[in-house]
């Protein structure tokens, strides 16, 4: 119970904090008693593009890194990884994107020898209540779009050496899946070796915004590394507003509800529909934020069509919905029908009390908090704790016992 | 119904606002256009202090009257928005915009001389 206060509150841009920003999200985690139990964010976020001068340090090819490390020098004029079209914020609405510059400020005077991403990440998952987060880049999800495949396997790998010495190394309580450079699949193939073991890391990440078939066989052999080494590998969506289609719509809200959706439901059809899941029986594979109604849709959809069309899919031995029901999905965003007997019908569906994952998106413009699981009348008490936290503990192989310290 | 002192009407220019924590109740008391405004800080949707965030006019769609669009502009309608999720809701009830079915609670402000007082 929280002690009556008294106290009356300017509110001043300069005294933004994200641990203030998230209080009343503090006060929704003492009440439900969160440290006692293990809350794991299978999918949040940094802005990477803040270190991007000690990031392009670490790229191995001195003309791509003078190109790199030259092009920042003008902003997003001349930009080399390029910038996306977009307007998360709502116009400014969600005032953390622009306030969170005195964080920066605040965090870059307090100093230490840890890089500040690692206190900013840790500020904000006490704040909610989680214990480890998986943490991915942000302007980088794009990266599968750049036409210079071979700057995506530069960045990536510069990337992916830059976050696992400075942030997952001394920090336990962030975990990775590192960016997997899809375009280039011995480069995809490499980055598995290479970074397989580093610490922190639980996966790998593909980026969905991209134009790669899933099912090519040049993509076989990491599939089969990843297998053999029990590491996930995780897509995860974003939108391509360059794409033919989402191309149509004229609204943020319109490219992203679809384009969050769309890149994941391609790439899903293409792996169950070309038997990935008979050759690659114990790969672990898991979607994110894509939200869940695309899943349920899905399912119906190529259930439907199977029965009439088994020999487009030869190599299946069931039908599509029961395999992507043994993957793993991440809840955010989730959608919450008025109806809650939708809501449940779609958890039964993709068998959320094992197969599902709840995960923040922090501090993108659409977060959840874990009360958007904990709060559900129809999950058994086992399930709500597998989703906060226990199925990503087994897939992930973390210690169940909490961490956090919740303000 | 007690009273919770808010500020000194002087000390709150237009658009201002201040948040009240009274026992366990968050109030956003917003000052606009020579009234006062007191909600419930806590959005409807996912708890955030919806009371602190941007306030905005509402975005409007130009239509001609030949059913064409003509574009966006702002209305006169006054919102506050949770800075959490972009919530909208309309400073002069309270509601919330994609939903006006949904409201915050309201409180009555009272102003007593030179002082202003929220009622909780």
């Amino acid at each position: 119970m929280d002690m009556a206060r008294s106290e009356v509150r300017k509110l001043a841009a300069e005294d933004y904090s994200t641990a203030q920003h998230l209080e009343h999200a503090s006060r929704q985690a003492r009440e439900r008693n969160y440290q006692d139990f293990l809350i794991v964010d299978v999918d949040a976020h940094h802005y990477e593009n803040e270190s991007y001068n000690e990031v392009f340090t670490y790229i191995e090819s001195p003309v791509i890194r003078r190109q790199a490390v030259e092009s920042a020098k003008r902003g997003a004029r001349a930009s080399m990884l390029g910038g996306t079209i977009g307007y998360q914020d709502i116009g400014g609405r969600i005032t953390r994107h622009e306030l969170r510059r005195h964080d920066i400020r605040r965090h870059d005077k307090v100093g230490g020898g840890n890089h500040r991403d690692v206190a900013m990440t840790l500020e904000w998952m006490d704040a909610m209540g989680v214990d480890y987060s998986c943490l991915f880049p942000t302007p980088m999800l794009f990266l599968g779009l750049h036409p210079q495949v071979e700057v995506e396997v530069a960045m990536c790998r510069a990337y992916n050496r830059w976050l696992c010495e400075r942030l997952l190394a001394v920090e336990p309580r962030i975990i990775s899946m590192l960016y997997l450079p899809f375009n280039d699949p011995d480069a995809a193939y490499k980055t598995v070796k290479d970074f397989g073991d580093k610490k922190g890391v639980v996966g790998f990440m593909v980026t969905s915004p991209r134009y790669k078939p899933v099912h090519d066989n040049a993509y076989v052999k990491t599939y089969a590394l990843l297998e053999e080494m029990g590491k996930p590998i995780a897509f995860h969506a974003a939108y391509n507003w360059h794409d033919q289609s989402l191309s149509l719509t004229n609204r943020f809200i319109s490219v992203h509800a679809l384009g969050f959706m769309w890149f994941n439901m391609v790439h899903m059809t293409n792996w169950v529909i070309n038997g990935l899941p008979e050759r690659f029986p114990k790969l672990k594979v898991m979607w994110i934020e894509s939200g869940l109604t695309w899943a349920y849709c899905l399912m119906q959809r190529l259930d439907h069509s199977y029965m009439m069309r088994t020999s487009d899919c030869p190599s299946l031995k069931r039908k599509p919905s029961e395999y992507m029901r043994e993957m793993y999905y991440s809840s955010q965003p989730m959608e919450k029908p008025r109806d809650r007997s939708i809501l449940e019908a779609t958890f039964k569906m993709i068998n959320a009390e094992t197969q599902l994952m709840w995960s923040s998106d922090y501090p993108h413009w659409d977060f959840d908090l874990p009360s958007v699981i904990y709060d559900l009348p129809f999950l058994s008490d086992s399930g709500r704790r597998n989703i906060l936290g226990g199925t990503a503990a087994k897939v992930f192989g973390l210690d169940p016992k909490p961490v956090k310290k919740i303000p | 119904m007690p009273e919770c002192f808010v500020a000194k009407a002087c000390e709150m220019q237009d658009g201002d606002r201040r948040i009240v924590v009274a026992g366990n109740a968050e109030i956003g008391v917003f000052y606009k256009d020579g009234a006062y405004f007191a909600y419930s800080n806590t959005c409807v949707h996912a708890g955030g202090p919806a009371c602190e965030g941007l306030m905005i006019n509402r975005v409007v769609d130009v239509i001609a009257a030949d059913r064409t669009y003509q574009g966006q502009t702002f209305s006169d309608e006054v919102h506050f928005v949770c800075p959490w999720h972009g919530y909208e809701y309309e400073l002069q009830t309270g509601e919330c915009v994609g939903d006006r079915r949904l409201r915050l609670k309201k409180f009555d402000v009272v102003r007593r001389g030179e002082d202003i007082f929220v009622v909780v």
